[in-house]
């Protein structure tokens, strides 16, 4: 990383930085033209973090030949890049010079060379968000208007003469009336949606309450009345739609946030037709039949067979598993599985949309019934409070008609009724806490998908874990590091780097720079492993056992359980390397937290029995089981809702998407597939499972909060409401009544900032234990 | 109440000119980078941006 605030970058965005760059082909497809011959191409770069890569982006890029500009947004970390040859003011030897391919790997390249390696944006809906700018334009409207309205009723309050008076409602009347009709949209089209599906909800008593808030403010006016509710209607406008703008802030807010991680499946795939011409061809225009290169590193598009070539694959999105499976001629390659070590020709079986990515999704939607019978909890006060208003408000005109039998008076007063208890402070008492709390999950490096995912979060009892990937890295490590000679791992780790496979680069990362090695040239075997030929005549094997070794030494059978890698000289037995899974950072602290909670943790997992009984007995959890299919997790998840139980599945897998949709809640890691992050209501970021008890823990002081809001905006209606049935209540006391409980209502949903904090485990781990304890007394000294 | 036909239109003119200011600044993407544009202030560089 070539920038100042290195470590704020996330493990996701780390992950992403290592996979290859799109390639120039990818890049064409999802540009668009801006006319006058020149294209747009937006890039991710999750490596941007100041002032200054702003400045040497947008200063190197164009520097190549056939950029025009290119524009950084900090915010987003993406970079537009506008490349072309102009169709006026070029001149000839400058468009003949042009060619976008050479132009977009240049460009590829360039950003590598940079230190900013870039991917695509995945997910279709790229463009800006059409629903929070019509938000915040109803509210801008809607602010202007409050704004003008209330300085001429502050006037009319401290006593204007009659005329004045008039004059002022009049002009009121008129901003207000725009205003309504074009901020109040939202609220009105929401409310006849519930009335005309026979139910009520928040929107309803609010519409209404605006709505007569207005006529009879307008009647009044007309007659020449002293009292108009002109101010509160679009007051109480203003306040609702800022909660509306805020819920709505959020949700976009880790929606962005999750497009902006690496995508599974790739735009297209390079055809090769029965000519032997190869074309590259978008996702949908690939027909089954059709012949696909595969080169080592891409994903597979589409659902195929191998027609020809061997190599190791990651069936990762499949299984769950993390160990590569070999692939030969006649085997089945699923769309989004990755190929690792060798070249391979498939042939489509499928289309895009029928695949087994399209499967899973079709699954998923099938077991969505874990969230579908939650309420929001705005939505279940509403339930009862919007009937409960509406009677007090019938009751108040009724009463007055019968006590006065003047039916303005009767209105007037049904109307501050209306306006005094109208939603406000609990339109605003949900959206504010959950932003909060979102903003804090956030900078803790956790995405929430929406509000309601918080307060089932709150609600859970139960956590299922998947193990690999989620529990554990899903990512090999060398285990005898200290055992093996060190001549022999810096020899293996030289070898490695030339190969995919997940074992290969576990032993890469050994590779240290510039010591005297031999010349090697270098060959992989797909499947089998790596061999190489010094400039002496020497061979070197490092691979499966069978492979490396002549039949002599083919006996070496060392360990069953962890996964093993055998180095090899003219066939001769050198030496072993030994591989494990590593558990995920902070999951045995998670355990502990989560049982603190009152929580029970499950292992549900895909795996054999020993590793995850011995999983299971390293973080205390008692309860697990070994060798679940996709289907089963499902059903357990129901067995559990069944009991009564509120489960939480953890899980990562394209195997764990159909339990993510199924659970009453779910989280996944930023590293998983598409499909599970997308199921998932909470993603993070961060590598250490400690964001589990952390999510819950803010989920649950969120839910005591908003249940406090609730109890304050009760509270205040019970002073309030009496006043305004016995009529006391003017405009002014409504509008104070009403801004003031508001207030309230935020100030108190702030104080959640307080109340929870940025966790230690958010920032990168400290490198080495070693580098840690040796900087540990320098801090001692200074202290 | 002579004041009063200046002074309204000036009040609501000037309101509509914050408006119509807010609703400009949006429509012409003054809210897409809010942090890019922190740091761009600190830019040396004399070249004037180029449109997009």
């Amino acid at each position: 990383m070539s920038c100042c605030a290195a470590g704020t970058e996330s493990a996701a965005e780390l992950e992403a930085l290592k996979t290859e760059g799109p390639s120039a082909e990818e890049m064409w497809l999802s540009s668009r033209p801006l006319g006058d011959g020149l294209r747009q191409v937006d890039l991710i770069v999750p490596g941007v973090h100041c002032g200054a890569c702003i400045a040497l982006l947008e200063k190197e890029l164009p520097s190549i030949r056939g950029v025009d500009h290119a524009r950084v947004n900090l915010s987003t970390r993406r970079v537009s890049v506008v490349f072309g040859a102009r169709d006026a003011g070029a001149d000839d030897a400058a468009k003949a010079g042009y060619h976008p391919e050479t132009v977009l790997t240049a460009l590829g390249e360039k950003l590598k060379a940079l230190g900013y390696p870039a991917h695509l944006p995945g997910g279709a809906d790229e463009t800006a968000d059409p629903a929070m700018r019509e938000l915040l334009k109803a509210l801008a409207v809607a602010g202007f208007a409050s704004m003008n309205v209330m300085l001429l009723s502050v006037s009319v309050w401290s006593g204007a003469e009659a005329a004045t008076r008039d004059l002022f409602h009049w002009i009121s009347a008129l901003i207000a009336a725009p205003a309504l009709i074009y901020s109040g949209r939202v609220f009105f089209a929401s409310a006849w949606g519930a009335l005309r599906h026979g139910r009520t909800n928040m929107d309803v008593p609010i519409s209404l309450g605006v709505g007569l808030a207005y006529a009879i403010s307008l009647y009044e006016t007309i007659t020449h009345g002293a009292h108009a509710y002109f101010d509160a209607s679009v007051t109480l406008l203003f306040f609702l739609l800022a909660g509306r703008t805020l819920d709505h802030m959020m949700r976009e807010k880790a929606r962005s946030a999750v497009r902006n991680l690496v995508r599974l499946s790739p735009r297209g795939a390079m055809v090769i037709r029965d000519t032997g011409a190869r074309e590259y061809l978008a996702l949908d225009e690939i027909e089954p039949g059709m012949r696909l290169a595969i080169a080592p590193g891409d994903r597979v598009p589409v659902d195929a067979r191998v027609v020809s070539g061997r190599s190791d694959m990651d069936f990762a999105v499949v299984n769950g598993e993390s160990a590569p499976q070999l692939v030969e001629a006649g085997s089945l390659t699923p769309a989004g599985t990755l190929n690792l070590t060798g070249s391979l020709v498939l042939e489509a079986t499928r289309r895009a949309r029928e695949s087994f990515l399209a499967e899973m999704v079709a699954m998923m939607e099938a077991a969505e019934s874990g969230r579908a019978g939650y309420r929001r909890i705005a939505d279940r006060a509403s339930a009862i409070y919007a009937p409960a208003v509406h009677l007090l408000a019938l009751g108040t005109f009724i009463g007055w008609m019968m006590v006065s039998g003047d039916w303005r008076m009767a209105m007037l007063t049904a109307v501050a009724v209306l306006i005094i208890t109208c939603p406000c402070a609990l339109g605003l008492a949900v959206p504010v806490v959950q932003v909060v709390a979102a903003g804090r999950l956030f900078e803790n490096g956790i995405m929430v998908k929406d509000g309601s995912a918080m307060e089932r979060l709150a609600q859970a009892d139960h956590v299922v874990f998947d193990k690999t990937g989620t529990l554990t890295r899903g990512k090999p490590l060398l285990i005898n590091a200290a055992s093996v000679a060190p001549e022999h791992l810096a020899l293996a780790a030289r070898i490695a780097r030339a190969s995919r496979h997940p074992l290969s680069q576990a032993l890469a990362a050994f590779d240290a720079a510039g010591d005297g090695l031999p010349g090697l040239h270098i060959t992989e075997t797909p499947g089998d492993g790596v061999e190489a030929i010094t400039d002496d005549g020497d061979v070197y094997r490092l691979g499966r056992a069978v492979f490396a070794l002549d039949a002599r030494d083919a006996g070496v059978e060392r360990a069953a359980d962890a996964s093993q890698v055998i180095l090899s000289k003219n066939g001769a037995f050198l030496d072993i390397f030994l591989f494990s899974d590593q558990v995920r950072r902070g999951a045995a602290q998670a355990v502990a937290r989560l049982k603190a909670l009152g929580v029970d943790a499950e292992i549900l997992s895909g795996d054999r029995e020993a590793p995850v009984r011995a999983l299971a007995g390293e973080l205390g959890v008692s309860a697990y089981v070994a060798g679940v299919r996709p289907r089963g997790k499902v059903d357990r998840i129901k067995a559990l809702t069944a009991e009564g139980h509120k489960p939480l599945m953890v899980g990562d897998g394209l195997n764990d998407a159909p339990a993510l949709s199924a659970a009453h809640v779910s989280m996944a890691p930023a590293s998983a597939a598409d499909v599970g992050r997308m199921a998932a209501d909470f993603v993070f970021l961060h590598d250490s499972l400690e964001a589990v008890p952390l999510a819950i823990e803010v989920s649950r002081k969120a839910g005591s909060l908003i249940r406090q809001n609730f109890a304050l905006a009760v509270a205040y209606n019970c002073i309030a409401v009496p006043a305004a049935v016995l009529g006391h209540a003017t405009p002014l006391i409504a509008a104070l009544a009403m801004s003031s409980s508001s207030i309230l209502v935020v100030l108190n949903s702030l104080r959640l900032r307080r109340k929870t904090r940025v966790e230690g485990f958010a920032r990168p781990a400290a490198p080495e234990p070693v580098s840690r304890a040796a900087a540990a007394p320098e801090l001692g000294a200074r202290v | 109440m002579n004041n009063l036909i200046f002074l309204i239109p000036i009040a609501l003119f000037l309101g509509a000119l914050g408006l119509g200011a807010f609703l400009w600044s949006m429509k012409s993407g003054q809210y897409e980078d809010l942090e890019g544009a922190a740091w761009r202030i600190l830019d040396d560089d004399d070249d004037r941006p180029k449109q997009d």
